[in-house]
């Protein structure tokens, strides 16, 4: 295959005829509107599969995996994979601008406001509740996200590394990421002589159950 | 002006890029960056600039636009806004086509069960960073352990249970 094939789009055979860009510009902003604390994918989630049938259970599942596996926020990745599948880079362009512009909107406001009162006592008390708050939210979406992996010796030792290294040792993010990915990635290589038919259903099953935290927001 | 621009956009493009695990993985690396490399801000302001980023809508990590308006003005949000997404929505454009047909593989399934505890590691960092700054009394303690034992009974909007946050430290602190 050459390059130019390798990059071009990817088909979806559900979208047929294709969603126009308004559409999904629209939809994208309502989700980016109306979520708080990180519950956008699940929003998401209901308007692209249950709403729109844009995508099946399967493929979001698919396109959540991976935006969890590359840098940068979930949300906006899943955005740009959902937004490329439908139309292309316009697509995408129009998926990610709608889920950004209602809070970019908002986020500005607030801090203007915040720029011009950020020594008033009691609005700083208040900000301290809100992080406060925030810690305990971040917990749980923590603990949900990784029930799979806090039960499993050899996760949890990576998890224990890579807390100590940033958070004790406080080493740069860049050389634990370097380090430690790929210890990691080598930990889980695949075996030499696979049993392709198994372990796919095995790959199937932990993975619906390693999501279903996402739908709980 | 223009080379305070030029880092804020060098220094949003890497955290976006280090992500690994999304917004709060960074978080730890970016307070070291902003409050502590550059001394751009203290800590305090830091933490309530996330706050900021907790009661609005969408991503929460959109508050770095904040962060680049305290340094810059308008122009600083854009630059950060910029640096923030656009990479990393190129290499997730990118990397999705490609993924599709070549990367279907073995080695997929590989990086992703490796990097899913590395994730699991950089969030719990990253709530330890925010703690740090947010919780040093037996009022911030209770208002932490609440949330958490809310979301984990029951489903709740977090805008709900973030601003109750906010409302009760602030009654604790008046008095």
């Amino acid at each position: 295959m050459d390059s130019a094939r390798l990059l071009s789009q990817i088909p979806n055979e559900r979208a047929i005829p294709p969603a126009r860009l308004g559409t999904i510009f629209k939809t994208f902003f309502i989700a980016g509107a109306i979520s708080f604390g990180g519950g956008v994918v699940a929003y998401l989630r209901e308007y692209v599969v249950n709403a729109h049938k844009w995508f099946d259970d399967e493929s979001f599942l698919d396109a959540l995996e991976l935006s969890e596996t590359l840098p940068g926020l979930n949300s906006v990745n899943i955005s740009v994979i959902i937004g490329d599948r439908l139309r292309g880079v316009r697509g995408a362009a129009s998926a990610v601008a709608g889920l950004l512009m209602p809070g970019m909107i908002v986020v500005m406001a607030l801090g203007v406001v915040w720029s011009e009162q950020r020594d008033n006592p009691y609005l700083r008390a208040a900000l301290i509740g809100v992080a406060a708050s925030a810690v305990g939210l971040l917990t749980t979406v923590t603990l949900q996200l990784g029930h799979r992996q806090f039960t499993r010796l050899a996760d949890v030792v990576f998890i224990a590394a890579t807390f100590a290294a940033v958070s004790l040792i406080k080493l740069p993010l860049v050389a634990v990421l370097l380090t430690l990915g790929p210890v990691a990635i080598w930990y889980y290589r695949p075996p030499a002589h696979p049993a392709p038919s198994t372990q796919h259903f095995h790959h199937l099953r932990e993975r619906f159950q390693s999501h279903r935290a996402h739908w709980r927001h | 002006m223009a080379g305070k621009l030029w880092s804020l956009g060098w220094v949003f493009a890497l955290l976006s890029l280090l992500a690994v695990g999304g917004g709060t993985a960074v978080l730890p690396e970016m307070e070291r960056l902003v409050v502590h490399h550059f001394h751009w801000m203290g800590d305090k302001q830091f933490r309530d600039i996330y706050s900021l980023g907790q009661v609005a809508p969408g991503p929460n990590m959109l508050m770095v636009m904040i962060i680049g308006y305290r340094l810059a003005g308008a122009a600083g949000a854009a630059v950060v806004a910029v640096a923030f997404f656009l990479p990393d929505c190129i290499v997730t454009f990118v990397v999705n086509r490609l993924w599709y047909r070549v990367a279907q593989s073995r080695w997929g399934l590989a990086v992703q069960r490796g990097l899913a505890p590395v994730a699991i590691g950089l969030m719990l960092s990253g709530t330890y960073a925010l703690a740090r700054l947010s919780i040093f009394n037996l009022a911030g303690l209770a208002i932490a352990a609440i949330t958490c034992a809310i979301l984990s009974w029951r489903r709740v909007n977090p805008l709900f249970l973030v601003s109750a946050g906010g409302l009760v430290y602030l009654i604790y602190a008046i008095q």
